[in-house]
């Protein structure tokens, strides 16, 4: 298929439709909106179904209904929205129900503002609503993986009976860029005999519960499914880590000014890498052996608080310094991690 | 005269307490689909809490929904499986207090599903404290001076807030006697087929007997229904779109 220029949301949006997905409803919300607005008339064209729900809870819950259903479900939402998603998500996880939910983040805690934002990343992390689980999250940087992961999202989910989470963001939801939409893939409502669909007198009936209720192993299931996709998951990418002093860490369209950051710098002859998670749970550790001579590292992140430096700390056993670089309302901006940089690398020499 | 009881249904599974209604609803549910010749097909989309003990009593392929939310998750499960008859079993605190909005708005875009909800006047599993449809002056776990309408409000009345909506179906009926029980069916029946001509939103409220929560014995909470529950609750179908419309 031909490139095409799209906004970040509408590419997702049409990649969800590409990936097989025939059943959405969401909320208006800055800044994903766009995706709500797209599938409206494109779900239409395909035959799938829209729904604008009176509010994020119905329409997780709603999501929640197709995917035990069997279709390819998705929901979409920004901060505020996301947040009421969380009991859906909990009750997916529960009952091993796939489902693909995006957060296109926006600033701040409370209303926030509708600026790019990353000040989710615990909450979309660390499991964010109640009980004892974690969801894969993957965070893409551009236009063209914002439709490239929607495939693999439903893989994921689907593979693992289990919400999987894109954490998209206002600047990356909001860019054009030219875009190649995937492969359409045709998905079957009956491919799996865990749906309901009706059962025959006789025959053994679908109960979609809480999974500790039907299974007398639920701890070993539990545990056991949420290591094999800690080992299996991790997904990164590295830029110029092997002989890299300091070490950017960053996702998302923090990782994208931090490669810049990295040109500049090793232009400047300060050895400077990056590594960026593609996957923000599970935390691409594995990304870290690579890092060989580092001396510290930091994070880059479009919040205050930096979220993302325990991951980090974890992932360094605690034996190197890891700062954080952040802004709010704007996009980091390289030459302040280069500086950045500088500073830190006088400090650990 | 049919004595024999439904296939798809189980009495010795069930949990509920004695002279609690959920199991005549359950068995109304079953004989209704047995003769509609749906039994195959049904989907059934359960509330948390008592309305979950149907699980292991009907033969059903259920999901239990998050509470208060079994409409919109019936909703969802409905669009995905156009040809199967979707039910959202629930409560009267999940529909009229935590659901309400998706209670709503699932009327208002008069969404084909069938609604039922099982109304006895307090919250069941918790221990009985005090709900949207507790009558005024009942002693309730959380309402121990009795509900003071001047505070809680009266009793919510689901046909008078749904009056204006052009749903397909809105009925309300009674559990406390066999004769109660009889047009309870019609009713139920009715929803059925509404729904299955795809007439949209088929609401039936059932006023069902609490005698744990209520500390009555089984006879006394029935008899509630008739002598106290009914004069702010009237039995009757209240909505019904026609063929024509």
């Amino acid at each position: 298929m031909a490139k095409v220029l799209l906004k970040g949301n509408e590419a997702l949006a049409e990649a969800a439709i590409a990936a097989g997905c025939r059943f959405y409803s969401g909320y208006p919300i800055t800044p994903q909106t766009e995706i709500l607005e797209y599938l409206s008339w494109r779900m239409e064209e395909v035959g799938g179904d829209f729904i604008q729900a009176e509010s994020e809870l119905a329409g997780i819950n709603m999501v929640l209904g197709a995917s035990a259903a069997g279709a390819r479900a998705l929901t979409t939402s920004a901060g505020p929205g996301f947040t009421l998603k969380q009991e859906g998500i909990s009750y997916l996880v529960a009952a091993d129900l796939p489902a693909v939910i995006v957060d296109v983040m926006r600033i701040g805690s409370g209303l926030g503002d509708i600026a790019q934002g990353q000040g989710d990343y615990w909450q979309m992390t660390r499991g964010g609503g109640h009980g004892d689980y974690r969801t894969i999250v993957l965070a893409p940087n551009s236009v063209q993986e914002n439709a490239n992961m929607m495939a693999l999202a439903f893989d994921l989910a689907e593979q693992y009976r289990h919400p999987v989470l894109i954490a998209s963001d206002a600047a990356i939801g909001q860019m054009i860029e030219a875009v190649e939409i995937p492969e359409f893939i045709e998905h079957d409502i009956d491919k799996f005999d865990w749906t309901i669909k009706g059962c025959k007198e006789g025959t053994p009936y679908k109960k979609i519960q809480n999974v500790y209720y039907t299974d007398p192993q639920y701890d070993i299931h539990l545990a056991e499914r949420y290591k094999t996709i800690e080992e299996n998951e991790q997904r990164y990418e590295n830029y110029c880590v092997e002989d890299a002093e300091i070490v950017v860490v960053a996702y998302g369209i923090s990782s994208r000014v931090s490669r810049e950051a990295v040109d500049i710098a090793r232009s400047q002859g300060v050895k400077l890498g990056l590594i960026r998670p593609i996957t923000l749970w599970p935390f691409p550790q594995k990304a870290f052996e690579e890092a060989k001579e580092a001396k510290a590292f930091m994070t880059v992140e479009m919040n205050i608080l930096g979220q993302m430096v325990d991951d980090v700390k974890l992932a360094v056993e605690g034996k190197f310094p890891v700062e954080h670089y952040g802004s709010i309302f704007e996009i980091p901006e390289s030459d302040g991690i280069v500086e950045k940089a500088k500073e830190m690398l006088k400090e650990v020499k | 005269m049919k004595l024999k009881a439904p296939e798809r249904i189980t009495f010795t599974q069930n949990g509920f307490c004695p002279g609690c209604g959920h199991g005549i609803c359950g068995r109304l549910i079953a004989e209704i689909a047995e003769e509609m010749n749906i039994a195959d097909k049904l989907l059934t989309v359960v509330d948390v809490a008592c309305c979950s003990l149907h699980m292991e009593s009907w033969q059903y392929d259920t999901i239990m929904a998050a509470h208060g939310r079994p409409i919109p998750t019936a909703i969802g499960a409905k669009k995905v499986r156009k040809d199967n008859p979707v039910i959202a079993y629930l409560g009267d605190g999940a529909a009229y207090s935590i659901g309400m909005a998706e209670m709503m708005h699932a009327a208002i875009r008069n969404d084909n599903i069938i609604c039922l909800v099982v109304n006895n006047s307090l919250y069941g599993m918790t221990g009985g404290q005090c709900a949207p449809t507790s009558l005024p002056g009942q002693k309730t776990t959380s309402s121990p001076y009795g509900k003071d309408p001047s505070k809680a409000g009266m009793p919510f009345r689901i046909e008078e807030a749904f009056s204006g909506l052009n749903i397909g179906y809105m009925a309300r009926c009674s559990l406390a006697t066999a004769k109660d029980i009889r047009v309870a069916k019609q009713y139920l029946k009715k929803a059925f087929e509404k729904h299955m001509d795809n007439k949209g939103f088929c609401l039936v409220e059932i006023m069902s007997p609490c005698p744990t929560n209520l500390n009555m014995t089984p006879i006394a909470s029935a008899e509630r229904i008739t002598n106290e529950m009914t004069k702010y609750f009237p039995v009757g179908e209240f909505k019904e779109l026609k063929e024509e419309e």
